[in-house]
């Protein structure tokens, strides 16, 4: 370990200090509310303020996702799963649950004990900044001709892992499909309890939110869209992208009704994407093989330039893993509303 | 002539698909799976969930002649040279394990297809092989690769679809629901904490590909950063692989699962887990530092022989036949703890022989006690009254994996407990081969009961008008038969011939062991 480095206390780490106190006082209110709501809202909070913190680190792609998807989609998520069970929860008998205790306070102490033996933070020496980490930085852009190192690496040098989170993403939606169902036609009860829009009063109700919404949605997908094309020169990819694209068909059931958007993107393009993602990012990689060499290497893709064929490869892989992530989300949101009448006016 | 020409024909395939083996292993059920979504018919998705894994299978034995050829096959995705990309490394540790594993999926979806007509609703068996794929993709990812973040990446695939598969048994019994629940929390801390290991060594060492970290933190035991890794990493592993007192989650979950799930995670979900432990221990950390050799004797194996004799005597006390198996196997993986914490050669062998073995055998029982409970309605201990007269085949089939996990000689229970005892004996663990008499006495009883039942007692005359499950058809019951004959007839194959297992193992512990970084 370097000895010589001292982390400088300048504002940057103050305002890393100060982030990090209000996530503490964040998970402390979350832990002693009962208001169900509440808890939500401040997961949301928590969220935003611990991609505030990583925009502060300078991860600006890992802010950007915690941002789309702690904040954005599972606050959504959380809220339909609230609106399925109860708004507040029971009032928590204070038990002493001390083998609980111990166990938190030993995993507590176990990093704390580590804490001496780790590299001062920033410390330009440290083996995470000096080894494998300062590779990519000098060779992204001649492997690649990507200048966000944290694309290339996602979809390229380690490109193999995010395949396996594209595919843990896919398992979590075929699970959510196999508990929950996904509404659709099997549910023929949905159509019944639904709101009827074209009534006047219901109407009238949402007036704002309607026309605000339907100005919106395209901004939000051509938003979407721009993440994703643009995830090679800055922060974003596919991961970010999908999430933002799913938010704005979810918006638009909240508004319009869960029916309305199953009308717009119905359950089974649902499904097939879901899968198809991890099949167009998977059949990426069988090209290379076809292609005559290791799986997943986009060198040969394009047989006149190897960086070239790179670019086409995290392109292909990026709008697998775009296709899969929207939808998930919306196999996720979509079992959740099946099992519920939608959201009333008394609700908002 | 032609046959030359086929022979011609298919050499290039064979020397191309053996070289890309290595991805292919996990590629194929993993791009399988999105498929299987959309194979509405039941029938259909299972032939197409057969096919995969057989497919699969075929690819580990194009392994094989390799690794035993070379010691072991490096892989490099992307062609990325680590420690820049992904690796796949396989030697024999890993190869005994992938065998395991891709034998287990073929004879569990051989099995597994009445049952799954019976407990799973029609329309939901396109995507309960599809997750069924993904688990088994997960579990051989896990096992294949040579890179720390991989193992976690993959072992999120295959737990999640464990938990879902877990869940899938409501229709037997609601309660699955609430036993896929605690599996996913428990098994989600588990993972965090592996996660956090795995970040910890990152920040030891800069890199991700176990290899290279067994390099960078070589002589480093001493730097606290390391030692907590090592912490966090036992512990999320054991969470995964129901280490004692790590192991709440698992009688529940496989008792609730649906048959076919029970059978294939009780012969390789633990399995893995164990194996990603052995791994982390010997090939990445060091072994033989003292603080590894003081977890090994201060914590592993007092927790092993507390696993063997305490799971032992509440598997004595389990009415239901799954939370009776499931107990003893949380026994049983303390005998393959007991072994690595050994830290010698022949223990971490005995250990591995015993994992192989174990895997026979509970594979059969669940077998057994799913083909009676398709037939005759089975859950609890009772319900086996005078099988051994009903299902004569399925109760001497159990009969055989029963004696084989009590360790009877001409089973193969025996060699691997008779290898643990001369490795205990070698490092002069006298009260570990006490534990091992005692917890096998243990199996004797609660085996003993049920063989008990369904020999000495009379089958109960109400059979047919009880509402018992529903028959199933001969034919594919008959389908069932066939591996767990087969499971049974390993127990005793791998008495008289364990040259298989037992060289794997060997060469495995002597890697592990001998040469530093494998």
């Amino acid at each position: 370990m370097n000895a010589d480095f001292i982390t400088p206390l300048d504002a940057f780490t103050i305002i890393d200090l100060i982030l990090m106190l209000m996530l503490l006082i964040v998970g402390l209110a979350i832990v002693r509310l009962n208001d169900i709501f509440a808890i939500v809202m401040l997961a949301g909070v928590y969220s935003l303020v611990s991609a505030l913190w990583f925009v502060s680190l300078d991860a600006v792609d890992v802010a950007f996702t915690e941002a789309a998807v702690g904040a954005g989609i599972s606050t959504v998520l959380m809220l339909g799963a609230m609106l399925l069970s109860s708004r507040t929860a029971l009032p928590a008998k204070p038990v002493r649950k001390w083998a609980s205790f111990f166990i938190v306070l030993a995993t507590g102490a176990a990093l704390m004990y580590a804490v001496t033996d780790m590299p001062s933070f920033g410390d330009p020496l440290s083996a995470p900044n000096a080894y494998v980490g300062l590779e990519y930085l000098k060779r992204s852009l001649p492997d690649t001709e990507i200048p966000n190192v944290v694309s290339s690496v996602l979809a390229s040098y380690r490109g193999y892992d995010t395949l396996g989170e594209t595919s843990v993403i896919l398992t979590a939606g075929l699970g959510v499909m196999l508990i929950l169902g996904m509404g659709g036609k099997i549910n023929g009860q949905l159509k019944k309890k639904a709101i009827d829009y074209d009534n006047a009063d219901a109407q009238a109700h949402h007036t704002v939110l309607r026309v605000v919404s339907k100005m919106m949605i395209p901004l939000i997908v051509l938003y979407g869209f721009y993440v994703q094309f643009h995830g090679d020169f800055g922060p974003g990819g596919g991961f970010q992208a999908g999430v933002i694209i799913a938010s704005a068909v979810i918006l638009y059931a909240l508004i319009f009704g869960v029916d309305a958007a199953k009308a717009a993107v119905p359950p089974l393009v649902v499904r097939i994407g879901a899968a198809l993602g991890v099949l167009i990012y998977g059949g990426t990689g069988i090209a290379g093989l076809i292609l005559g060499s290791n799986y997943l290497d986009y060198n040969v893709l394009d047989p006149h330039s190897a960086p070239h064929g790179q670019e086409l490869g995290i392109m292909s892989i990026e709008i697998g893993v775009l296709i899969t992530v929207c939808s998930v989300m919306l196999v996720i949101f979509y079992g959740f509303t099946s099992r519920q009448p939608d959201i009333t006016d008394k609700d908002w | 002539m032609t046959m030359a020409m086929a022979l011609g024909m298919i050499m290039p395939i064979l020397t191309w698909a053996g070289t890309h083996a290595p991805p292919l292993v996990v590629v194929t059920p993993l791009l399988a799976g999105p498929i299987a979504v959309f194979l509405h018919k039941g029938r259909l998705a299972w032939a197409w969930a057969l096919a995969i894994s057989i497919l699969t299978f075929v690819f580990v034995l194009l392994l094989m002649p390799q690794v035993i050829q070379n010691g072991h096959i490096a892989y490099y995705m992307g062609t990325w040279v680590p420690p820049l990309g992904i690796e796949y490394r396989i030697d024999s540790l890993n190869l005994l394990i992938l065998l395991l594993v891709s034998a287990m999926g073929v004879l569990s979806l051989v099995f597994g297809l009445p049952l799954v007509e019976n407990e799973i609703e029609e329309s939901k068996r396109g995507q309960f092989f599809a997750a069924f794929l993904l688990c088994l993709a997960g579990l051989l990812g896990v096992t294949i690769t040579g890179d720390a973040f991989n193992v976690f990446v993959f072992l999120e695939i295959s737990s999640i679809a464990t938990y879902v598969l877990v869940s899938m048994g409501a229709e037997r019994d609601r309660r699955a629901y609430v036993a896929a629940f605690n599996y996913l929390v428990m098994g989600t801390i588990g993972a965090t904490f592996f996660v956090i290991g795995v970040g910890l060594l990152y920040m030891a060492s800069g890199t991700l590909n176990m290899a290279d970290i067994a390099m960078h933190i070589h002589g480093h035991s001493d730097n606290r950063v390391v030692r907590a890794a090592f912490a966090f990493i036992v512990i999320g592993l054991g969470l995964k692989m129901a280490m004692f007192p790590l192991h709440t989650w698992l009688p529940s979950a496989y008792a609730r699962a649906p048959s076919m799930v029970g059978v294939f995670l009780a012969s390789t979900a633990t399995k893995v887990a164990f194996y990603a432990m052995v791994r982390f221990i010997f090939s990445v950390f060091t072994p033989g530092s003292p603080f590894e050799g003081a977890v090994f004797d201060l914590v592993l194996a007092p927790m092993a022989v507390a696993a063997m004799i305490i799971c032992s005597v509440q598997a004595l006390y389990q009415i239901n036949i799954r939370r009776l198996l499931a107990y003893s196997s949380i026994a049983q993986l303390g005998y393959m703890l007991l072994g690595l914490s050994m830290g010698s050669i022949a223990g971490v062998a005995a250990g591995l022989l015993h994992l192989f073995n174990h895997a026979l055998m509970k594979g059969a029982l669940f077998m057994g006690v799913g083909k009676a409970s398709l037939r005759q309605g089975v859950t609890n201990v009772q319900d086996l009254r005078g099988l051994g007269k009903t299902m004569p085949l399925t109760a001497a089939s159990f009969t055989v994996a029963g004696l084989s996990l009590i360790g009877v000689p001409l089973t193969a229970g025996f060699v691997s407990k008779y290898y643990l005892v001369v490795a205990a004996l070698e490092r002069g663990w006298w009260w570990a081969v006490a534990a091992l008499i005692v917890s096998s006495v243990l199996a004797i009883f609660y085996i003993g009961k049920m063989l008990e039942t369904m020999y000495l007692h009379e089958p109960p005359k109400i059979t047919k008008s009880k509402k018992t499950a529903p028959q199933a058809p001969a034919k594919t019951s008959l389908l069932a038969l066939g591996p767990l004959m087969l499971m049974a007839a390993a127990n005793i194959y791998f008495f008289f011939d364990a040259s298989l297992p037992k060289g794997l193992a060997d060469a495995a512990a002597k890697a592990l062991l001998g040469g530093g970084a494998s």
